[in-house]
């Protein structure tokens, strides 16, 4: 595992030098792509760190878990967890901004951190891309859309904490 | 999301004056700042990498590779598209991109396979390729989860990636779902039709 992410850049570079490709032109524009979306990104995810950072240091983010944690505890699933699970499919920023808090409570190779890890890597911002992708072409009715991404949506937080249990036990 | 924030933003307050934290936040008021923009900056390193390493990538044509390594299966799940149809090369491509972490290149190709699909079956009603099609965007296709390994290496994980195994059981099993019901409420709306007909 330690290997895949130099492993994969390597594929990419030899790929592109057989198919001769300006390598190191591409990587700079390329760069400056990043470079932009961060400074796009970056204005909400300060907003969101902010307001994340208010409800930890309020103690309000420890209410919330009060109260669902009968709930989370019930069906196995970290109550540190929660509040990042409830915004993931509205929000990205939001949601990355409760992941990092996460990180920062309990760490993240904590049973918490893996399963916020998990379900953070294997879920959309799901209403975000639908009302976009419909919304371009002015469809109204999305049928059985929403029913099958929300139920891929809830396949992932179970998996988080099942599969956190089975590889990292 | 105007909303989301406000009350985050409110229910702070409240909490912070009943549950006497007011000194907490009135350092999370300046704290806060700063440390988003020490992430930002951490971040900001490896977006440039990997947009980077992507770019390199998508010049060399491993996007239509990979989208072509997915036609036969994307074929099965479109199957009144033609082969060399706009829309499904659109949708292929937007595929392939999703896998490859190429956000910047995907929503593009997605809006521009959608507006295809709309005017093969127009109105305001969503068409069956649509709903599949939509429902493979709200799943997480992602094969390298590049900035969640750089956020736990951030925060001081032991092994970042150790986590993509999961990730990826957890990606498909989703994406199954998804697509089973999609499928599913495509079959029995076919059905419902036909007996209309009838």
């Amino acid at each position: 595992m330690q290997m895949i992410m130099p492993a994969f850049a390597a594929v990419i570079v030899i790929f592109a030098l057989v198919r001769r490709v300006p390598v190191f032109d591409s990587f700079v524009l390329g760069a400056r792509d990043g470079l932009r979306t961060l400074y796009q990104i970056a204005p909400a995810i300060l907003g969101l760190m902010f307001a994340v950072s208010l409800l930890r240091s309020s103690g309000a983010i420890e209410v919330l878990c009060g109260f669902l944690a009968p709930a989370a505890k019930a069906v196995g699933f970290p109550v540190e967890v929660v509040p990042m699970a409830m915004l993931r499919p509205v929000s990205g920023g939001g949601s990355t901004a409760l992941l990092i808090s996460v990180f920062e409570d309990c760490g993240p190779d904590s049973f918490a951190g893996r399963v916020a890890s998990i379900l953070a890597g294997s879920s959309e911002t799901t209403f975000y891309a639908t009302a976009m992708y419909f919304g371009c072409v002015g469809v109204k009715k999305t049928r059985h859309t929403l029913v099958a991404a929300v139920a891929a949506d809830l396949t992932a937080m179970v998996l988080s904490a099942v599969l956190t249990r089975i590889f990292f036990g | 999301m105007n909303v989301i924030w406000s009350v985050f933003v409110l229910l702070s307050v409240i909490c912070a004056v009943a549950l006497g934290n007011t000194e907490n936040l009135s350092k999370a008021f300046v704290d806060s700042a700063a440390d988003a923009v020490q992430l930002l900056l951490t971040l900001a390193g490896v977006m440039c990498l990997w947009s980077g390493l992507m770019k390199i990538a998508e010049r060399s044509g491993l996007n239509a590779l990979v989208a072509r390594l997915f036609s036969p299966a994307l074929r099965r799940l479109f199957p009144r598209l033609e082969r060399d149809s706009a829309a499904f090369e659109a949708i292929s491509m937007n595929i392939s991109a999703n896998l490859l972490g190429l956000g910047n290149t995907a929503t593009p190709l997605g809006l521009r396979a959608m507006k295809e699909l709309h005017r093969l079956d127009g109105g305001d009603t969503a068409s069956d390729e649509m709903v599949i099609f939509v429902v493979m965007n709200t799943a997480s296709l992602q094969l390298m989860p590049t900035t969640l390994g750089m956020l736990r290496g951030t925060y001081g994980s032991a092994a970042p990636f150790e986590i993509l195994a999961p990730v990826w059981i957890s990606s498909a099993c989703a994406l199954t779902v998804a697509l089973v019901i999609a499928v599913t409420g495509n079959r029995i709306a076919a059905h419902r039709r036909e007996r209309i007909c009838r």
